[in-house]
C-alpha cells in the first residue's frame, strides 16, 4: 500500500498552469488593449472566488459582507496614495491594513453562527460604507478617482496594472493552496466536513477559521485595489455594492464550493457568462441568482464537485490518496 | 426630546413589523430567510398594481394579498427551504440569497426604476395625526401600525402557546425527527409555519408603502432593519424583538441628531454594541468584559 498526493493528472496541471502563466505575463506584449484589460478583469474574478471559497468552502463562513474587505482595499489604496505613498505600494499596504482590521473583526463575528454570520457581515459592510462617506477626501457618494496613477505613461499604466493584477492572482492562489496543505488547512478542511467532530479530535476551529478570514480579507481587499487601479474611479456606492458578494457566489456554487479548482472554473464560467450576456441588463442578473438558487438545491458541490466524484479526478492536490497493490499472484 | 422618543417608538413598531416574521422563522426552523425583504417588496407591488387596477383601497388589496402570500410562504418551504436545511445550515444562507436577486430583479424588470408609495391611495390618513399635550403630533397611520404588530405579535405568541398547533410547531423546532415519532407531521407544521411568516411579510411590505416610498430594491435595507431588530432584540421571545426594533429605531434617531448622515449608523452602533455584550457575557468576546462574564456566572451557579 502506498500513499501520494500526485497524480500524472495533477503533474500535468502544474506543468500547464506554469506555462500558462509564463504566456499570460508575455500578453501585454502582443495582445490588444481590450484584451489586456478582460484579462485583467479575469484575474481579479479568481481573486474573489477564490477567496470567498477560502472562508465558504473551507471554513464555513458564508459571508455576504465580503463587499467589505473590497471595499476597504480600494478605499485605502485612495487614502495611502493620497497621503504620497506610491499608487502600487498603496494597493499592497492597503491590503495588509485590511488584513489586519479583519483579524480584529474576527475576533467577535467569528461566534456568530451560519445566517447570524452571513448578515452580520453585511451590516459591518454597510457600516464601512457610511464611514467612508463621511471621509472628505471621499465627496460621499460622489467619489474621488486614483489620480496618482496618471504619473505613467496610459500604455505603461495599462501593463503594469495587468501584471500587478497576475502576480496578485498568481499569489493569492499559491498561498492559498500552500495554506490549504499545512496541518491548519487540513483542520478547515476537517471543520468543513464536520465541526463537532473536529473539535472533539483536537482541532481548533477558532484559530483555523480567523486564518482564512484575514487571509480573504487579505484577497479580497487586493482585488478591490486592483479593481480601482483598472477604473481608476472610487464611488462607495459601487465598491460596497452586496453585487460584489452575488458574483463571488455565483462563481463559487456554480464552480464548485470547497473545491480549489472549482473557483478558478466557476470565474472562467461567469466571466463567460458576463461577457456573452451582461448587455441583457437585468436578465443576465436574474439568471446569476437563478443559477445560485438552482445549484445550492440540486448541485449543492458545484460543477468540479460533480466532475470530480465522478471521475476521481484531482488537478490541485490538497489531499492524500491511498493506492492498494494488487495482491501479486 | 419627548417627541423624538414617540416617533421613534412608532418608527420601532414598523421595524417590529418586518423583523416579526424573520425571527418567527428563525425560531421555529432555524432559518434566517435572506428573500425577507425583497418579498415584503413584492407585497408592498402586489398591494399597489392591486390598489392602483381596481382602484380599492390598500387595505382591501391587502386583505387579497396576506392569503396569497401564505401559499407563497408555504411554497418556499416546500421547495426551497426544506431541500436546503438537508444540506447543512449554510445551503438555506445561500439559496434563500439567490431568491432575493432573482426577487429584485423581477421586479425591477417589471417596475422599472420609479418609486412608488401606496400614501396617495389613502387620502387623508397619510397625513391625519393625533394631538398630544405638550404640542406632539403623531401620525395616526404609524399608530395604527403599531397596534397592527403588537396584535400579529401577541397573535402568534398566543398560537404557539395556547394551541395544539402551536405546539407542533414548538415540538418540529426542537426536534422534527421525535416530534415525528410522537405523531406530529413536521412537514406540515413547518409549512403553516413559514406560511404564517410570509404573511406578517405581507402586512409589513403594505406598511412600507404607506410610511414612505420603495423602489424594486428596497428589500435589502429591508432585510438588515430586521436582522438587525431580531438580533437586538435577542431572538427568543417575538416581544424581545419588539424591544429590539424599538432600541434599533431610538439609536438611529439619536444618530439622526447627531449627525445628518447619522440615522443608519446609530442603528448599525447599537446593533454592534448589543453583539458584544451578548458575547462578552457568553465570555467569548475579546476583552471578555471579564467581570460581567464573572459575575453571571455566580449568579447562575447560586
Amino acid at each position: 500500500m502506498t500513499i501520494h498526493r500526485w497524480t500524472w493528472q495533477s503533474k500535468l496541471t502544474f506543468t500547464l498552469a506554469a506555462a500558462l502563466i509564463l504566456i499570460l505575463a508575455l500578453v501585454p506584449a502582443f495582445a490588444s488593449d481590450s484584451v489586456n484589460e478582460r484579462l485583467t478583469v479575469l484575474f481579479i474574478y479568481v481573486i474573489l472566488a477564490a477567496m470567498w471559497n477560502a472562508m465558504a468552502g473551507y471554513g464555513g463562513l458564508v459571508s455576504i459582507g465580503n463587499q467589505l474587505f473590497f471595499g476597504l482595499g480600494a478605499y485605502m489604496t485612495i487614502r495611502l496614495a493620497d497621503a504620497g505613498i506610491n499608487p502600487f505600494a498603496a494597493m499592497v499596504l492597503g491590503a495588509v491594513i485590511v488584513a489586519g482590521l479583519s483579524w480584529v473583526l474576527s475576533l467577535f463575528m467569528l461566534h456568530l453562527r451560519a445566517g447570524e454570520f452571513a448578515i452580520g457581515m453585511w451590516v459591518l459592510a454597510s457600516i464601512a460604507h457610511l464611514c467612508v462617506n463621511l471621509d472628505p477626501l471621499i465627496q460621499g457618494e460622489t467619489g474621488t478617482s486614483l489620480i496618482s496613477l496618471n504619473a505613467y505613461a496610459i500604455a505603461d499604466r495599462r501593463m503594469m496594472i495587468f501584471w500587478a493584477a497576475l502576480i496578485g492572482m498568481v499569489g493569492l492562489l499559491a498561498l492559498l493552496f500552500a495554506v490549504l496543505r499545512t496541518p491548519s488547512g487540513l483542520a478547515m478542511q476537517a471543520i468543513r466536513d464536520n465541526e463537532e467532530a473536529a473539535d472533539s479530535i483536537g482541532v481548533n476551529p477558532m484559530r483555523t477559521k480567523r486564518l482564512f478570514f484575514v487571509l480573504a480579507g487579505f484577497g479580497t481587499a487586493v482585488a478591490g485595489a486592483l479593481w480601482l487601479a483598472q477604473v481608476s474611479a472610487f464611488q462607495p456606492k459601487t465598491y460596497f455594492s452586496v453585487q460584489w458578494t452575488a458574483y463571488m457566489i455565483f462563481m463559487v456554487l456554480v464552480g464548485g464550493l470547497g473545491r480549489f479548482e472549482g473557483a478558478i472554473l466557476g470565474a472562467l464560467i461567469f466571466f463567460a457568462a458576463e461577457t456573452w450576456f451582461a448587455a441583457t441588463g437585468v436578465w443576465y442578473l436574474i439568471g446569476l441568482g437563478a443559477a445560485a438558487l438552482l445549484f445550492s438545491l440540486l448541485l449543492p458541490k458545484g460543477l468540479w464537485g460533480w466532475i470530480a466524484t465522478r471521475t476521481g479526478v484531482s488537478l490541485m492536490p490538497l489531499g492524500y490518496r491511498v493506492h492498494m497493490e494488487t495482491p501479486s499472484k | 426630546m419627548t417627541n423624538i422618543l414617540i416617533q421613534a417608538v412608532l418608527l420601532g413598531g414598523y421595524y417590529a413589523l418586518i423583523a416579526c416574521g424573520l425571527a418567527f422563522m428563525f425560531q421555529v426552523m432555524r432559518v434566517i430567510n435572506l428573500a425577507h425583504g425583497s418579498l415584503a417588496v413584492v407585497s408592498a407591488y402586489a398591494v399597489w398594481s392591486l390598489s392602483d387596477t381596481f382602484d380599492m383601497s390598500p387595505f382591501v388589496a391587502l386583505l387579497a394579498v396576506v392569503p396569497v402570500m401564505g401559499v407563497a410562504g408555504w411554497l418556499l418551504q416546500r421547495l426551497v427551504l426544506e431541500r436546503a436545511v438537508r444540506g447543512g445550515e449554510l445551503l438555506p444562507v445561500l439559496s434563500t440569497f439567490g431568491l432575493a436577486i432573482v426577487l429584485d430583479n423581477l421586479l425591477f424588470q417589471q417596475f422599472g426604476a420609479d418609486t412608488r408609495s401606496l400614501s396617495p391611495m389613502v387620502g387623508d390618513l397619510s397625513w391625519e395625526a393625533y394631538e398630544l399635550p405638550g404640542n406632539i403630533y403623531v401620525g395616526k397611520l404609524p399608530v395604527y401600525i403599531l397596534i397592527a404588530v403588537i396584535v400579529i405579535i401577541g397573535g402568534l405568541d398566543l398560537l404557539l402557546k395556547r394551541t395544539a398547533l402551536g405546539r407542533q410547531i414548538r415540538a418540529t423546532a426542537t426536534d422534527p425527527d421525535t416530534a415525528g415519532l410522537v405523531g406530529v407531521d413536521a412537514r406540515r407544521a413547518a409549512g403553516i409555519a413559514a406560511a404564517l411568516a410570509t404573511m406578517t411579510v405581507a402586512v409589513s411590505g403594505a406598511a412600507l408603502g404607506l410610511r414612505g416610498t420603495f423602489d424594486a430594491y428596497a428589500g435589502a435595507p429591508q432585510l438588515l432593519f430586521a436582522f438587525e431588530a431580531t438580533i437586538i432584540g435577542g431572538a427568543r421571545s417575538l416581544w424581545g424583538v419588539l424591544a429590539g426594533a424599538i432600541v434599533l429605531a431610538v439609536a438611529q434617531s439619536v444618530g439622526a441628531q447627531i449627525h445628518p448622515q447619522g440615522f443608519l449608523l446609530g442603528g448599525h452602533i447599537a446593533f454592534l454594541v448589543v453583539l458584544f455584550i451578548r458575547l462578552a457575557l457568553k465570555g467569548k468576546a475579546p476583552l471578555r468584559l471579564a467581570g460581567i462574564a464573572q459575575l453571571t456566572r455566580k449568579g447562575a451557579a447560586q
